[in-house]
């Protein structure tokens, strides 16, 4: 139905018929462009009456053929030339290009910098947020959101039981066969139960837990939150005098602080199972026995300071959840580069908090022998 | 030009089922090149459906869906992406990329052929937005920099971009002012008479419907109950035209 566009000189003139629309030029693109620049150079009178279909497309290709100016001698149809003078009339703005400047990594860097202090100054407001909540609530406990609370209990909680459980053990196996092979070789073996005692309640356990809870509700947190934002229901919440906060916010941040430490308490327990079977596979310690020295080997101050870690652990990650859901901007590429930072930034902070834990709790819970 | 003409869009025995309801039931309906076919029904009739079903979006529980004479659903690859270039869609509610600027959205579908160079890509960009009546500053804003009426400029915009043969608009006028409608009435009309354009269109706003569709179908009851020309259908007996027509009176 649709003729090919064709470009014919005949007597002195260029003669064009055919369809010129996107579609038909595009199959023969650079043959049509070098016709129309050698036409374009010899200078010749311009023919388009017996064009059937002329699209914007294709005025643009020929205004541009046409060094932006009409040619002295045109024969076109009325509703054509309309189609050509509405591409020449369209105002380009002026292109901006980027060049290469010394100062752009001065900038980088230094939005960086400014970025890495905005974000501290965003995490206080949220914390200072939730403060201010907490003070309210007390004041007004039958606002307090429960139903939100529990749900988050239960997402983040109970749901994560066998990925914890799974886990948890399978490290407890792998530590104590380990461990267990090294320790023989001294004929140290009643030792296991001090390595793995300590190891697992005090540092493992913890986390292996905030790690996993960071990958798995962090991120759902922040994407929960950032989805919210992005199809404004957060806005039709504030709009029937709704606190984000409270409603939002911070049943996420009360509840992941609850659940932490019982999740690190089930998860210290299952790997605690797992090296059990091992050292008793390989040092043929038994059940009974490990138990029962692992009272002596373990002072209570271990599990202290593991439940502690756990506790500040989940309000660490579910701070740093909604502070990036609270930033996402109503696109999707924001919404994705908040879910990643979210969960990055909440395992280094752990990482990091760990480490500080370490700092100032070394003259605990380690028995002087 | 003198064979019989394969029509656009070509629907027979349709029936379309979502969550065990039926949301259409044994539908015909045939669009010949160049008619406008303002498509209208009360809400929740499923004309949004319908649209899907053009595209392919939407399997058929039983029935045929033909554009420009092939079968959108078996189709494959190579030859369904040469079908779906041919057309352009305006949804319901944009739809823009939320992650591009205006200029972008615009572009992609440009960017995507591969074969035409940035500044022609930014000739065309700049000259869509004019089009549609956007400045050429808009084209940097963010689809959620918009406002409701702009985001319907602009991803009209957007469905203009690759010259489609087929125009599918949900509501283009919604949200429009009335002097936006009628330029956007003016526009369609313009480029139905240089290019041939074939329109189907949902509209629920009288006067866009009289000043610019040749035909009207009436989606009721899961079938297309009444289709012809814009003069015989708004004379005839039917519910949802007697609403029209006391709409385009008020
Ligand atoms: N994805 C889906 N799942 C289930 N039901 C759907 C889905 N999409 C549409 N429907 C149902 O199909 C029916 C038709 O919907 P559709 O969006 O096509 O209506 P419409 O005619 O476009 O209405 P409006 O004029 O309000 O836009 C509605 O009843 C809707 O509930
Ligand atoms: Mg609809």
């Amino acid at each position: 139905m649709s003729e090919p566009p064709r470009l014919q000189i005949e007597s002195g003139r260029v003669v064009l018929s055919g369809d010129w629309t996107l579609a038909s030029i595009l199959p023969t693109l650079a043959v049509l462009a070098q016709q129309l620049d050698d036409a374009q150079k010899s200078c010749l009178d311009w023919d388009l009456g017996t064009i059937t279909r002329l699209d914007s497309a294709a005025a643009v290709f020929l205004w541009r053929t046409w060094n932006e100016s009409w040619p002295s001698k045109l024969l076109i149809s009325d509703m054509h030339r309309h189609v050509i003078l509405r591409v020449a009339e369209t105002s380009l703005p002026n292109a901006v290009h980027g060049r290469w400047d010394f100062r752009r990594p001065l900038e980088t860097l230094g939005a960086a910098v400014i970025g890495l202090f905005l974000m501290l100054r965003g995490l206080v407001v949220v914390y200072g947020q939730l403060l201010l909540d907490l003070g309210y609530l007390l004041r007004h406990p039958q606002e307090m959101p429960w139903k939100e609370v529990s749900a988050t209990i239960y997402k983040a909680g109970a749901q994560a039981l066998p990925v914890t459980a799974l886990v948890g053990f399978l490290i407890g196996v792998t530590i104590s066969y380990l461990s267990a092979l090294q320790l023989r070789t001294f004929g140290a073996d009643l030792f296991i139960v001090n390595i793995l005692g300590i190891a697992i309640i005090r540092e493992l356990g913890p986390v292996l837990v905030a790690v996993l809870v960071a990958g798995r509700s962090g991120s759902a947190m922040t994407a929960q939150i950032g989805v919210m934002r992005v199809t404004e229901e957060i806005d039709a919440l504030a709009a029937m005098g709704i606190s984000r906060s409270i409603r939002i916010v911070l049943p996420k941040m009360v509840a992941l602080t609850i659940v932490l430490p019982l999740l690190v308490m089930w998860a210290s327990s299952i790997a605690l199972l797992g090296g059990m079977l091992s050292a008793l596979l390989q040092l043929d310690i038994s059940l009974g026995f490990f138990v029962d020295s692992l009272q002596r080997a373990v002072p209570v101050a271990n599990l202290v300071i593991g439940l502690s870690k756990g506790l500040v652990f989940g309000f660490v990650i579910a701070w740093v959840a909604c502070y990036f859901g609270l930033r996402v901007k109503p696109n999707t590429e924001s919404l994705s580069a908040n879910t990643t930072a979210s969960v990055v930034t909440a395992i280094t902070l752990v990482i990091l908090v760990d480490a500080i834990f370490a700092i100032f709790t070394r003259n605990f819970g380690i028995p002087q022998l | 030009m003198t064979a019989p003409s394969i029509p656009v869009v070509e629907m027979r025995g349709l029936a379309t089922r979502i969550g065990g309801r039926d949301i259409h039931r044994n539908l015909d309906l045939v669009v010949e090149k160049g008619q406008v076919v303002g498509l209208v029904g009360s809400s929740g009739s499923g004309k949004t459906t319908l649209l899907r079903q053009i595209l392919g979006l939407l399997q058929p529980s039983e029935g045929q869906v033909r554009l420009f004479g092939q079968d959108v659903v078996t189709a494959g690859g190579e030859m369904r992406r040469n079908l779906l270039r041919r057309l352009g869609v305006l949804f319901q509610g944009g739809a823009l990329f939320s992650a591009l600027s205006v200029f972008d959205n615009i572009a992609f579908p440009l960017r995507e052929l591969r074969r035409l160079d940035e500044d022609w890509i930014r000739r065309l960009v700049y000259l869509k937005l004019q089009m549609v009546e956007l400045e050429p500053a808009h084209g940097k804003l963010m689809p959620a920099e918009l406002s409701g009426g702009m985001v319907k400029r602009a991803a009209l915009a957007r469905a203009l971009a690759m010259e489609p043969e087929l125009l599918l608009l949900d509501e283009p006028t919604a949200g429009l002012d009335p002097e936006r409608s009628r330029s956007f009435v003016a526009l369609i009309r313009a480029l139905k008479s240089e290019l041939g354009l074939t329109v189907i269109m949902v509209t629920h706003d009288p006067e866009t419907l009289a000043g610019l569709a040749t035909h009207i179908a009436v989606l009721a009851g899961g079938r297309i109950e009444t289709f012809g020309s814009q003069a015989d259908v708004m004379a005839a007996e039917h519910p949802v035209v007697e609403a029209f027509r006391q709409g385009g009176k008020g």
